[in-house]
C-alpha cells in the first residue's frame, strides 16, 4: 500500500513532504484536502492531526503530522534509496544535517513565514492590509539570518557540507513563495545564497512540485 | 573526553542539553556564557554560534548548536546507556519527532514571546507589550487542550516512554509554572497536570533544578 499524503499541493509544508517523496523516487497518493472549505478543521481531517493543519501522513497503521516529523520518517525509511537526505552512514554529518534543520526551523521559517503571510495570504483574505511593521521587522531578521548563510555558503555547497541535505530542502517552498513578493533581493542580492538557492530550484523534485505552489499575491497597480 | 557546553544554567536551551546529559549519564564541563553582560553577542562566541545564542558544544573536534540537534545526536549517540529518549522502532521514532515538533511549532512558538515580554524586557528595562501576551495566551490554552487530549489516553507525549518529546518541554514548561504567571493552565487540565508532576518528579530534572539554583 502506498502512503498517503493528506493536504493541498499549494500549501508549503505539504510541499516539503513532496519533495521529499520526490527525491526519493517513493510513490504516494496525494488525497486533496480543501483548505479553502475548511476541510482540515473536520473531525475526520482532526483525528489525524488535532491541530487542524496539512499536511498529514497515513503509512499502513502509522498517522503522522508535523512536515518536518513527516520527512525525518521518510529520509529514514527509504535511506538506501533516491538522495542521500540525512548523511545517515555518519553521525556527526548527520549531527551537522539536523543543526541546519534546526536553524531552518527556529531562525529562518519565523521570520520568512510572517513576511509571506502579510504579503502573500493577508491580500487573498482581503479584509486587512498587511501589516508594515511586522514585515519591516522581519525583513529586518531575514536580512541577518540571510548574512549567516551567505557566510557558509562561501564554506560549503550546501548549508550541512557539500551534499542537498533535509536542511536545504526544508527551506524550498519557502524561498519560492518568499522570492513572488517585492523583496527578492535580499536573496539576489547575496551572490552564495542566490547561487545555491538557484542550485535548489532546479531539482528535478522541484520542478515536479514548483507548478503546484501557485499562491500569489494579488497584482498589484 | 568530557563534552563541553557552553551556556547559561537558568536559560531554556542549555537546560534542555544538560536534562538530556543528566539522562545519558552523558559527562559533560559547562562553561558559563554571561547573558547578562551579553557575552554571547561577543565575537568569540559567534565563532561558535554564529546566531548569537547559547548553548553550543564542543566534543572533540565536533562542534554543534541547536539544542534539538545536540539533543538528537546524543540520544542516538547514546542510545544504550542512561534513559532511552528515541523509541526503538522507526514508527516510535516518528511519533516522537512529530511531538518534538509540536513543541517546536506550538508551544514554544507561542510561548516564547510570553516569556521574552514578561522575563526578559523587564530585566533589559524594556517595555512589555501586555497585548501581545494575552493573546499568546489565549493561543496557549488551545495547545494545551491539544495536549490534554493526547496524555488522557498516553502516559508520555509519545505513548508508554518518557522520551526527548517530553524532554524538549520540560525547561518552557518551568516558565509556564513559575514566571509567566501561566500554572493554573497545567493545573486545570487534569491529564497534563499529571504528565506534569510525573516528568518534573524526574531525578534528572530535580538535579538540573538544584544546579539551576532558582
Amino acid at each position: 500500500m502506498v502512503m498517503k499524503v493528506y493536504g493541498d499541493e499549494m500549501s508549503a509544508c505539504v510541499a516539503l513532504v513532496l519533495l521529499c517523496l520526490h527525491e526519493k523516487n517513493t510513490e504516494f497518493e496525494l488525497v486533496p484536502v480543501n483548505l479553502f472549505a475548511c476541510h482540515h478543521k473536520l473531525p475526520s481531517f482532526l483525528s489525524m492531526n488535532p491541530f487542524g493543519q496539512v499536511p498529514a501522513l497515513q503509512d499502513e497503521d502509522l498517522t503522522l503530522f508535523e512536515s518536518r516529523a513527516i520527512t525525518a520518517y521518510i529520509a529514514e525509511k527509504y535511506k538506501d534509496k533516491g538522495t542521500d537526505l540525512t548523511r545517515h552512514e555518519d553521525s556527526k554529518e548527520a549531527a551537522i544535517v539536523k543543526l541546519w534543520s534546526e536553524v531552518e526551523a527556529h531562525h529562518f521559517n519565523p521570520a520568512v513565514s510572517a513576511v509571506i503571510h502579510q504579503l502573500v495570504v493577508v491580500p487573498l483574505q482581503g479584509e486587512e492590509s498587511p501589516n508594515a511593521t511586522i514585515v519591516e521587522e522581519n525583513l529586518k531578521k531575514l536580512e541577518k539570518v540571510l548574512d549567516v548563510y551567505e557566510e557558509r555558503l562561501g564554506k560549503t555547497k550546501y548549508l550541512a557540507g557539500d551534499s542537498y541535505t533535509l536542511a536545504d530542502l526544508h527551506h524550498v517552498p519557502y524561498i519560492y513563495y518568499f522570492m513572488k513578493t517585492s523583496h527578492a533581493c535580499l536573496v539576489n542580492d547575496r551572490p552564495k545564497v542566490k547561487a545555491w538557492w538557484e542550485d535548489l530550484c532546479s531539482r528535478p523534485a522541484f520542478v515536479r512540485v514548483s507548478p503546484g505552489l501557485t499562491v500569489a499575491p494579488p497584482a498589484t497597480n | 573526553m568530557v563534552v563541553k557546553v557552553y551556556g547559561f544554567l537558568q536559560a531554556a536551551c542549555p537546560q534542555r542539553v544538560l536534562l538530556c546529559f543528566l539522562e545519558k549519564d552523558i559527562e559533560f564541563e559547562l562553561i558559563h556564557v554571561d547573558l547578562n553582560t551579553l557575552e554571547h553577542k561577543k565575537p568569540e562566541h559567534l565563532l561558535r554560534q554564529p546566531f548569537g545564542q547559547v548553548p553550543a558544544i564542543e566534543d572533540g573536534d565536533l562542534k554543534l548548536y541547536e539544542s534539538r540537534a545536540i539533543l538528537r545526536y546524543y540520544s542516538t549517540k547514546y542510545a544504550d546507556q542512561g534513559t532511552d529518549l528515541l523509541g526503538k522502532t522507526l514508527e516510535q521514532r516518528a511519533i516522537v519527532d512529530q511531538w518534538m515538533e509540536t513543541e517546536t511549532n506550538y508551544f514554544n512558538a507561542v510561548g516564547l514571546p510570553i516569556v521574552i515580554n514578561l522575563v526578559v524586557k523587564p530585566r533589559l528595562g524594556e517595555p512589555c507589550d501586555f497585548a501581545l501576551v494575552e493573546e499568546q495566551k489565549a493561543k496557549m490554552e488551545k495547545i494545551f487542550d491539544v495536549y490534554e487530549n493526547r496524555l488522557a489516553t498516553n502516559r508520555y507525549l509519545a505513548g508508554d516512554e518518557f522520551t526527548l518529546a517530553d524532554l524538549t518541554h520540560m525547561p518552557g514548561l518551568r516558565y509556564t509554572m513559575n514566571e509567566t504567571g501561566s500554572s493554573s493552565m497545567v493545573t486545570s487540565r487534569p491529564n497534563l497536570n499529571r504528565w506534569w508532576n510525573e516528568i518534573s518528579a524526574r531525578p534528572s530534572w530535580k538535579k538540573l533544578m538544584e544546579m539551576a539554583a532558582y
